[in-house]
């Protein structure tokens, strides 16, 4: 369903994306695994077309997004949802705006009371009912990430990507964002690409994973087969998951 | 390393001009909400009417205090109320007023988009297929370029209110000898070149305010360096784009004049 290939990224002298290619199938959630900063958001940004790509191609239901003009391009992510990694709700608009601004803004046939009733839903599917008046930046971190979901699934998107979900926050709120990812999964049978360094978010949520390093995709599988292969690079990233690594440079350091 | 700095000034100015036609190109495809709009010019228009007037008024003062102190010994006293009013309507007006919504708008709105950008609102909106072109800037762009205008004629207003006040007021010259010269030597040709100017200065200060804001990058420090930087660039456009739309709207005078008279036959 959504085919990526070839696609090269680079950021001033920085080359973020090296030929990854990818295919991802319709309705399953694939989750990609890499550590911090090596590009695994740009892919995401890439494929909702925030930015393009410098070569390669990106094929979504067959249609090519670099042949579309940037308003057919518009147009074509009308479908598509993105969880940002900082909730990137918008701050001068309150929590029931926010859910209902794209309704606002694409289905304008829609009546008030029927864009009050769909917020509603989506409030309480994430579990912020009668948060509506309240202000972003009235919100802990957790509240924000599940109200951005909120704005998400009120237009229910067929593809949805999700940039870091739980990064930043405690377990227990981490757990309840996992489980509302495979909820919306569920209920919305949409596509999803996860980007994440969170193996057990990922295993919660993912039916493929992926395993990205150096701007390409090193390894992907089902996730029964995933943690099974056999790769030093990918055993190296599950061992040093829970621990930090400049904490484990510098315990070296005291033991020598 | 020199033709790098160059090469890169170059790109962004282009970059800058793209912007502008396609903020241009959007609002005439689809025009933004109405309620949008309405905010913006509420926030442009309305709420800078104090500070606009405080500076048109005082500027005012100043002038006709001045001008009646410098040509009271040449026996020239009579051209103060001609003064104030030509000097409002065609410079003083336009830049002190452009210069004030730089400061009071331009910055909040750099200021804004620029946080958006960095907390990746900007990229939200286009994640939902909304054109940020669109929603962001052609709203200000429309309320910024009808505002202007209509905030120069009022600051200049005040100005002439502000001259007037204190040359008869304070110095006791004759309310004829101040007024009478205007209807006289006021032209249409200079309010044409105050509102020209003040349309051109709104088109400036937006777009510059908004270009810098959508391409602020790093943090809080970043959205600091971009509204300081947008000023300071507003600034300096205003001052040298009035001095080459002085010398054209002069030289062209006679042109613009029988233009004007053909208008006013209509």
């Amino acid at each position: 369903m959504i085919k990526v290939f070839d696609l090269w990224k680079k950021y001033g002298s920085l080359e973020v994306l090296k030929g990854l290619s990818l295919d991802i199938v319709g309705g399953e959630t694939l989750v990609i695994l890499g550590r911090s900063g090596v590009g695994k958001s740009v892919l995401l940004r890439q494929i909702i077309g925030i930015e393009s790509p410098d070569k390669g191609y990106i094929e979504i239901n067959n249609v090519r997004l670099s042949a579309l003009s940037s308003t057919r391009r518009l147009e074509f992510s009308k479908n598509m949802g993105m969880l940002f990694q900082g909730s990137a709700l918008f701050d001068s608009l309150n929590v029931g705006e926010n859910t209902a601004f794209y309704l606002r803004q694409h289905e304008r046939k829609l009546k008030e009371k029927e864009i009050q009733k769909r917020v509603k839903e989506a409030l309480e599917m994430v579990g912020l009912g009668g948060t509506q008046a309240k202000l972003p930046s009235d919100l802990s971190g957790g509240m924000r990430k599940r109200a951005a979901l909120a704005r998400l699934i009120v237009y229910r998107p067929k593809i949805i990507l999700y940039d870091e979900p739980t990064t930043g926050l405690d377990p227990i709120t981490a757990m309840q964002i996992n489980d509302l990812i495979v909820q919306t999964q569920r209920e919305l049978k949409a596509t999803s690409i996860v980007v994440t360094h969170d193996i057990k978010s990922a295993i919660v949520v993912g039916d493929r994973l992926a395993f990205h390093h150096d701007g390409k995709i090193r390894e992907i599988a089902p996730k029964s087969e995933f943690f099974k292969l056999d790769d030093p690079l990918l055993h190296q990233f599950f061992e040093n998951a829970i621990i930090p690594e400049e904490f484990l440079k510098d315990q070296k350091n005291q033991r020598q | 390393m020199n033709n790098n700095v160059a090469a890169r000034i170059l790109a962004t100015v282009g970059d800058y001009f793209v912007l502008i036609v396609q903020v241009i190109i959007v609002t005439l495809r689809r025009p933004p909400q109405w309620a949008l709009i309405r905010d913006q010019l509420f926030e442009i228009g309305v709420l800078s009417l104090p500070v606009v007037a405080i500076t048109g008024f005082s500027t005012g003062m100043v002038l006709s205090a001045q001008s009646y102190f410098q040509l009271s010994d040449k026996g020239l006293v009579s051209a103060t109320g001609l003064m104030v009013a030509k000097a409002m309507l065609v410079e003083l007006g336009p830049v002190l007023t452009a210069f004030m919504v730089t400061g009071r708008v331009g910055a909040s709105m750099c200021a804004e988009l620029g946080t958006m950008r960095v907390t990746e609102q900007v990229d939200a909106l286009r994640s939902m297929a909304v054109n940020p072109h669109r929603y962001l800037i052609a709203p200000r762009f429309i309320a910024g370029t009808l505002m202007m205008p209509l905030l120069t004629i009022f600051s200049s207003v005040m100005g002439i209110i502000g001259g007037y006040i204190i040359a008869v007021g304070y110095y006791g010259m004759p309310s004829n000898s101040f007024l009478d010269p205007l209807p006289l030597h006021i032209k249409s040709f200079d309010i044409f070149s105050g509102v020209v100017k003040a349309f051109v200065f709104g088109i400036i200060i937006v777009t510059i305010s908004c270009y810098r804001g959508l391409t602020t990058r790093g943090g809080a420090a970043g959205v600091g360096r971009a509204t300081t930087q947008s000023v300071v660039i507003c600034y300096s456009v205003i001052l040298i784009s009035n001095f080459l739309l002085t010398i054209a709207l002069n030289s062209s005078f006679e042109y613009i004049n029988a233009f004007l008279q053909r208008i006013g036959r209509l």
